[in-house]
């Protein structure tokens, strides 16, 4: 019977690691903004240098 | 790219590389591309100097039309300290985080190019948009680079952000959304996990629950875990029951409050002295519906956030002259006395008097007139105009507060505020607050002399517990919610859920003439054929003219003012001479320009156009009515009163006439009239919609139950209204009202529903018999199903509704 008492702190313990994150999630703004980001990643990094531009005219 | 440029070509639609319009007559082509206008080709050369063209390949012609100049000193106002500082999002030395919000933000490519300020302004570190709220955080080197710098730079390349005096007087927290989600977050999770613990308790799990230990351990953890639900989610509940009853109003809030309070004692104490396993899983799911429901009419209150507020309408910093020096200065700083500059196209930001020599002003905000008055030097000039000519100089006589426009704008009747509060929730949910006390104690009395104090106290909480209003408070957050978002999805944007209980009570609808009914105008040539070339000759010449038609003429053709216009000569209440290309230009009116009179009667305007003598026909100039009035307002009309206020003269009444009752025909009417046509409306018991547009229906708008504004510019809302309607979505009128009535149906039923609900369950709480952790299962039980019948039925009624 006393695994119960040890399984059940373990799963809270789990849990609250999960909320941990979640609230982490929250405060660094994760959900402020859903849909820019899914945008931003298809840009190219780097500037299409001069000679590229050129030859694609 | 060349291939596509030719067939551009041969269709001849050439089309604007930047901002993707028709170019109408020669386009100006630079870098093997066409473009409108000057504007749009600046821009391009610009994001082509720094490599940024990569904004054409993502979208074809992105750009944002704009063929005006602006002059450098317009953003001066925003490096006065002041300013400054409540603009400022966050600065850390030489760092400034800015938020701009930029409405004109509507593509990829916007994205892309307002994310890549850096290759524009070294000054600037870094910009993140943020597309759905449509605004851009900048982070610049205060050092490298002025506010004033990356306003002009936004506004070079067509992204002018929307700055008012709004955001400077109180920035919006954003933090507590965050928090709310957090506490929703930490309610829910204890929820879940008390929920779980209590499993054996529900079901009475016999003989492997009866273990002392184990029952005291799964007590202990309910109680670790309902802390932080009582001491920080719940904590709003407190502090506005609080409030309450402060204010000696009994609020929804005030039995949530007591509930929640009188189980978690009672939880602890049964915890603690064993005799029970308590209440927390219902302490805990109150908390945590009733944040969700929060959190919800929260979302809906924010998605528009508009105010009441005059100051949104003035520029908000003024060019003060002192020790003819040019000062910028926030417009609530003006003092009687002051000297002010005010630019061409600027609004007059208070009552003063001219200086300069004359100058014309356009009233049509204030008025609804829109020929330009001619005011000379000494005269009193009004706020709300637009000035038309060059820079002029203006005493200030009336500090901004008390002008007459703001007193317009301001006309607040209290009793619209009153009722306001009186809302149809509000005034149920009082009486259930007090109804509900009285039985919960009433059962707790009887019991207690009955000699059972346990059933007393099972009786009270169970009441409070079982009847928690919040069944009827979500009922209506969540339909409202709903319906405002499907009227936003039908371009419908309601200020708040109480206009949609004003709207299902509306039974008369006035509207207005001027782009409300009408939509625009339309320039049509009638006589012979006109080469491109002639149709700027006409626009270049009426574009040095004031003259409302000769406006309206340059706009039609704005794009072709390429000629240099000599001897400009305009008389008064005739037309215009000009020297264009050696041409003698002659335009006006048919006897100015052809020497007859016309005997007929038209409700068109006509402007008459001859070169070297030769006259070529005319411009007629109509006020178009929008698609469909016609069997809109009769279709209305069968239903509601229909009434039409003008601000105009009654050419047109013949045509109404036949639409709408001419008894309820008014034409002439200034903003005034309008104001006690509607106050009179509203005394013999209507229930009025007010349609308008713009600032000169403003106090019949706020004056009117639902202040519509119609705008075919969204941005353009007035501060007024309680709707802005889309234009395009003004043939939707009559299904959207329909809607409206529908919702105050959903809220019935669901308030049927849960009264119902309540009356069962109080019938058997009251006598004792329902054991506090019933009520606690069936209470989030019932909210949920009135979410979810709130929901679909409105989304049904929609459909049905064919929104």
């Amino acid at each position: 019977m006393s695994a119960l008492f040890v399984l059940i702190c373990v799963s809270i313990v789990v849990a609250i690691g999960f909320l941990a994150a979640f609230i982490w999630s929250v405060r660094s703004g994760q959900y402020d903004d859903d849909y820019t980001p899914s945008v931003r990643m298809l840009f190219e990094n780097k500037t299409p240098s001069k000679e590229n531009k050129s030859i694609k005219k | 790219m060349q291939l596509n440029y030719q067939k551009q070509k041969v269709e001849n639609q050439i089309q604007c590389y930047h901002c993707g319009e028709p170019v109408n007559v020669t386009p100006i082509i630079f870098d093997q591309k066409d473009f409108c206008c000057d504007g749009c080709k600046l821009v391009y050369e610009l994001l082509n100097e720094n490599n940024l063209c990569t904004y054409y390949t993502l979208n074809s012609t992105p750009g944002i039309h704009f063929n005006k100049t602006i002059p450098s000193e317009r953003f001066t106002y925003l490096d006065n300290e002041e300013v400054k500082r409540k603009l400022i999002h966050f600065i850390e030395g030489n760092e400034v985080h800015v938020i701009f919000y930029i409405p004109k933000m509507h593509c990829s490519s916007c994205i892309w190019l307002l994310e890549n300020l850096q290759r524009l302004n070294t000054g600037v570190i870094s910009s993140t948009v943020n597309f759905l709220k449509k605004d851009v955080t900048v982070v610049f080197m205060d050092n490298a680079v002025k506010l004033s710098g990356i306003v002009e730079l936004l506004t070079n390349i067509g992204y002018e952000p929307l700055i008012s005096l709004n955001d400077l007087e109180h920035k919006k927290e954003k933090k507590a959304n965050k928090e709310g989600i957090i506490k929703i977050g930490i309610a829910g999770f204890c929820f879940g996990n008390i929920m779980m613990l209590s499993f054996p308790e529900y079901f009475s799990l016999g003989n492997f629950y009866d273990q002392h230990e184990l029952k005291k351990f799964f007590g202990m953890i309910n109680l670790m875990l309902s802390l932080p639900v009582f001491f920080y989610s719940a904590s709003e509940f407190f502090i506005s029951a609080l409030k309450g009853i402060r204010q000696r109003f009994l609020n929804i809030d005030l039995p949530i409050a007591f509930a929640i309070l009188i189980t978690f004692t009672r939880s602890i104490f049964e915890i603690i002295s064993g005799t029970g396993a308590g209440y927390l899983d219902s302490m805990s799911g109150i908390v945590f519906f009733m944040l969700i429901g929060r959190y919800f009419q929260n979302i809906t209150y924010d998605n528009l956030s508009f105010e009441r507020d005059y100051k949104s309408y003035f520029p908000i910093s003024v060019a003060l002259l002192k020790d003819k020096k040019e000062l910028s200065i926030p417009v609530s700083d003006l003092k009687k006395g002051d000297r002010i500059l005010v630019r061409s196209n600027e609004i007059i930001p208070a009552d003063s008097i001219l200086k300069s020599d004359s100058t014309y002003i356009d009233y049509s905000f204030v008025t609804g007139e829109s020929r330009p008055i001619k005011k000379i030097q000494g005269e009193l000039i009004y706020a709300g105009g637009r000035q038309l000519q060059g820079a002029i100089e203006l005493d200030v006589e009336k500090e901004v507060s008390q002008s007459y426009l703001t007193r317009l704008w301001n006309k607040d009747s209290s009793d619209v505020i009153a009722s306001d509060s009186q809302s149809f929730i509000h005034k149920v949910s009082k009486y259930f607050t007090i109804a509900l006390f009285m039985i919960a104690l009433s059962g707790f009395l009887y019991w207690t002399f009955s000699s059972d104090l346990n059933r007393g106290l099972n009786a009270l909480t169970a009441v409070l517990i079982v009847a928690c209003p919040c069944a009827l408070l979500l009922s209506a957050t969540f339909t409202n919610g709903n319906m405002l978002r499907i009227f936003g999805r039908n371009k419908f944007y309601i200020k708040n859920a109480m206009v949609v209980e004003k709207l299902a009570k509306i039974d008369t609808i006035v509207f207005d003439k001027t782009g409300t009914i009408t939509h625009g105008s339309s320039v049509q040539f009638i006589g012979m054929q006109l080469s491109k070339e002639e149709n700027a000759i006409a626009a270049s010449v009426s574009s040095n003219s004031l003259h409302p038609l000769s406006r309206k003429i340059c706009e039609h053709f704005s794009s072709d003012l390429n000629y240099t216009v000599q001897n400009f000569e305009e008389i008064q209440g005739k037309g215009m001479k000009a020297l264009l290309n050696g041409m003698h230009v002659l335009m006006g009116s048919e006897y100015f320009v052809t020497g007859n009179r016309s005997t007929q009667n038209s409700t068109t305007s006509k402007v008459f156009f001859s070169l070297d003598g030769n006259v070529l026909g005319y411009y007629s100039i109509n006020s178009s009515y929008r698609t469909g009035i016609t069997d809109l307002i009769k279709d209305l009309s069968k239903t509601y009163n229909v009434h039409l206020i003008s601000g105009d003269n009654d050419a047109e009444k013949d045509v109404l006439q036949k639409i709408i009752p001419f008894e309820n025909l008014h034409f002439n009417q200034n903003p005034e009239d309008k104001l006690e046509y509607i106050k009179s409306l509203q005394q013999t018991g209507n229930k009025v919609i007010m349609l308008g547009d713009g600032l000169n229906d403003a106090g019949a708008l706020f004056q009117s139950d639902v202040g519509i504004s119609v705008s075919d510019d969204i941005n353009n809302f007035s501060p007024s209204c309680d709707v802005i309607l889309d234009g395009d979505s003004f043939k939707k009128i009559k299904q959207l009202l329909q809607f409206s009535k529908s919702g105050k149906n959903i809220i019935f039923i669901s308030f049927v529903m849960s009264i119902l609900y309540n009356l069962v369950g109080i019938f058997f709480a009251v006598q004792g018999q329902l054991s506090p952790v019933i009520a606690a299962i069936l209470m989030p039980a019932s909210s949920i199903s009135i979410i979810l019948l709130t929901t679909i039925a409105s989304s049904l009624f929609s459909r049905k509704n064919g929104l």
